[in-house]
């Protein structure tokens, strides 16, 4: 590394300390807003550091009080949690066998680029007919339709992801495997899949991400307690007749939480599958 | 094994995924197509053929075009930022510097959070009476006035903008990094001692490595940023006067709110020519980059 003159040294950090503030400054209002009494967020001049510590929103938003804004977030949140756990599920149980294929079977490779160009495709291209068949068979306002609904986001994505995976992982073993008498079922089940655990990991983990910030087909597909997501509910919090913003803030921070403990630990796994198709180019 | 069997077995496993993909994506974009030659409502039966009527209507209204200039601006001018502030942070992360693990890990916070949590809360940073935003530029004297952010034409794509830069530059960052990390020591050290500037050295030395992982960023960017809809539509569905409304929350009104599931259909296919042209441009550019590095 070259040698760094006091100055170059200062503002260097100096650099980075902006980053920083720029980079947690919304997201700490976000915190502070969701604590402080109603009164200090309506102050003139605004009062940044909260008089006091209030934590009676998170105790309205998370009770289970029928017909109460708490309900509404509850049973969104456990939504929320079913329909991206169900469509995670679900990506990965069609993205491992179609991902191993394609990785050892190069004959069906361009199989796999034409389920990656439907990621251009933008979601209001199939939002009309699948609403209205979706009406048609009663199956609006359901966890499951949506859940299915999400593969068109997560399964490509997840595949192209386990492909990636896979093509780390040598065949050699596998051919291996296979001359000492194993299967095909049992070199996937005792060499393969073990090897690829970590990249289903980062499958699953970018997999319940996306699902977990959707919002489009929700607003579309849900209509009440039954199967509204929480970002819609967090829409609808946000677009009502909200006197305090306080509330809105609350909801938002409980809506952030798993992702954001998720990304901060998850770090590793998310950066090498957020880089693995960008530096391999 | 013979080559048959193996192509036979690699679709027989792809199976489930080419069921999914042909229920929930091939069928209903068919049927897209198959609704924007109808005169077919969003509910109710019937819909008649009408030939392009719906294209050359969408085509030719006021509406379309200046929907289309929206998204272009938005995408245009989020996606520019983006690259060119994820690029000078992850050149800053690349110093050494104290707290540098624990800046890099920072970068994650703004690309976790949800899309519709980021957009309310510039919403409420922006909030004409009582936003963090009028507080903090009164306080430090750079306005005289509170201001409506969302609510003026003059302000509200740029508001948008910047909502929308800050939770997605540190993806561009965190892929800018990686690849600056991949750079051999020594290539630097080399063009030290060749006594290369730093910008120099940029232009030469790392531009070069970060070029490829850069494009593919850009054109994933670009694409979203062209199929832009959660963050507008809680910030301003699209008003005010349709200032930041873009080509989705058309469709959406055409054909959700308006409850047109023909003309809504044409309008998406347009859109999604658009996209497609798009990102065939950029593939091509793709491949000529990486065939330049090669």
């Amino acid at each position: 590394m070259e040698r760094q003159s006091l100055t170059a040294k200062v503002l260097l950090h100096l650099a980075a300390l902006v980053l920083a503030a720029v980079i947690l400054a919304p997201v700490v209002w976000l915190f502070v807003m969701s604590i402080s009494p109603a009164a200090d967020l309506s102050a003139k001049p605004l009062n940044w550091w909260p008089s006091a510590v209030d934590l009676s929103r998170y105790a309205t938003l998370l009770s289970r009080v029928e017909n109460s804004a708490g309900a509404a977030v509850t049973s969104s949140l456990a939504n929320s949690l079913i329909v991206a756990g169900m469509a995670t599920l679900g990506a990965i149980v069609v993205a491992v066998p179609a991902g191993w294929a394609v990785s050892r079977t190069p004959q069906v490779g361009w199989s796999l680029n034409a389920v990656i160009a439907t990621y251009m495709l933008p979601p209001v291209a199939l939002a009309v007919p699948l609403y209205m068949g979706l009406a048609r068979l009663g199956m609006l306002n359901s966890v499951f339709s949506l859940a299915l609904v999400y593969l068109t986001i997560l399964a490509p994505f997840t595949t192209w992801l386990m492909k990636s995976g896979f093509d780390g992982i040598p065949k050699e073993i596998e051919a291996a495997a296979m001359i000492d008498g194993a299967n095909l079922w049992q070199t996937l089940r005792i060499v393969t899949l073990p090897l690829a655990l970590p990249i289903i990991a980062t499958a699953v983990l970018f997999a319940f991400l996306l699902a977990w910030d959707e919002f489009f087909y929700a607003l579309l597909f849900t209509s009440d307690l039954r199967a509204k997501t929480l970002t819609v509910a967090i829409a609808d919090i946000a677009g009502g007749r909200v006197s305090d913003y306080g509330m809105i803030a609350t909801a938002g921070v409980i809506a952030a939480l798993p992702p954001v403990l998720l990304g901060l630990f998850m770090q590793r796994a998310l950066i090498s599958g957020l880089t693995s198709g960008g530096v391999k180019g | 094994m013979s080559g048959t069997w193996l192509t036979t077995r690699a679709w027989l496993l792809m199976l489930p995924l080419l069921a999914v993909m042909v229920g929930v994506i091939g069928w209903p974009l068919a049927e897209t197509v198959r609704l924007s030659f109808t005169d077919a409502k969003l509910v109710g039966t019937g819909g008649d053929y009408v030939g392009v009527a719906n294209y050359t209507k969408m085509l030719a209204g006021s509406a379309f075009q200046k929907t289309l200039w929206a998204t272009m601006w938005f995408a245009l001018a989020s996606v520019a930022i983006e690259m060119v502030v994820g690029v000078l942070a992850a050149l800053l992360l690349n110093q050494q510097f104290y707290g540098r693990t624990m800046l890099r890990a920072l970068m994650i916070l703004p690309w976790a959070l949800p899309t519709v949590v980021n957009a309310t809360l510039w919403r409420l940073i922006y909030n004409p009476e009582y936003g963090a935003m009028n507080a903090a530029l009164t306080q430090m004297g750079l306005i005289d006035a509170y201001r409506s952010w969302l609510g003026e034409p003059d302000s509200a794509m740029w508001a948008i903008i910047l909502a929308d830069v800050w939770k997605n530059f540190p993806l561009v960052t965190l892929i800018a990094l990686a690849a600056l990390q991949a750079v051999p020591k020594d290539t630097i050290a080399a063009s030290l001692v060749d006594g290369a500037g730093a910008f120099r050295r940029f232009r030469h030395v790392l531009l070069p490595h970060l070029a490829g992982p850069l494009m593919v960023a850009l054109v994933l960017r670009t694409i979203e940023a062209f199929k832009v809809f959660d963050i507008i539509w809680i910030m301003t569905r699209g008003g005010p006067a349709n200032t930041t409304r873009t080509l989705s929350i058309l469709v959406y009104q055409e054909g959700f709110s308006f409850q047109r599931a023909g003309s809504g259909a044409s309008l998406a296919l347009i859109v999604t020519l658009i996209v497609s042209v798009l990102a065939l441009a950029y593939g091509g550019l793709l491949r000529k980059s990486a065939g330049s590095m090669a």
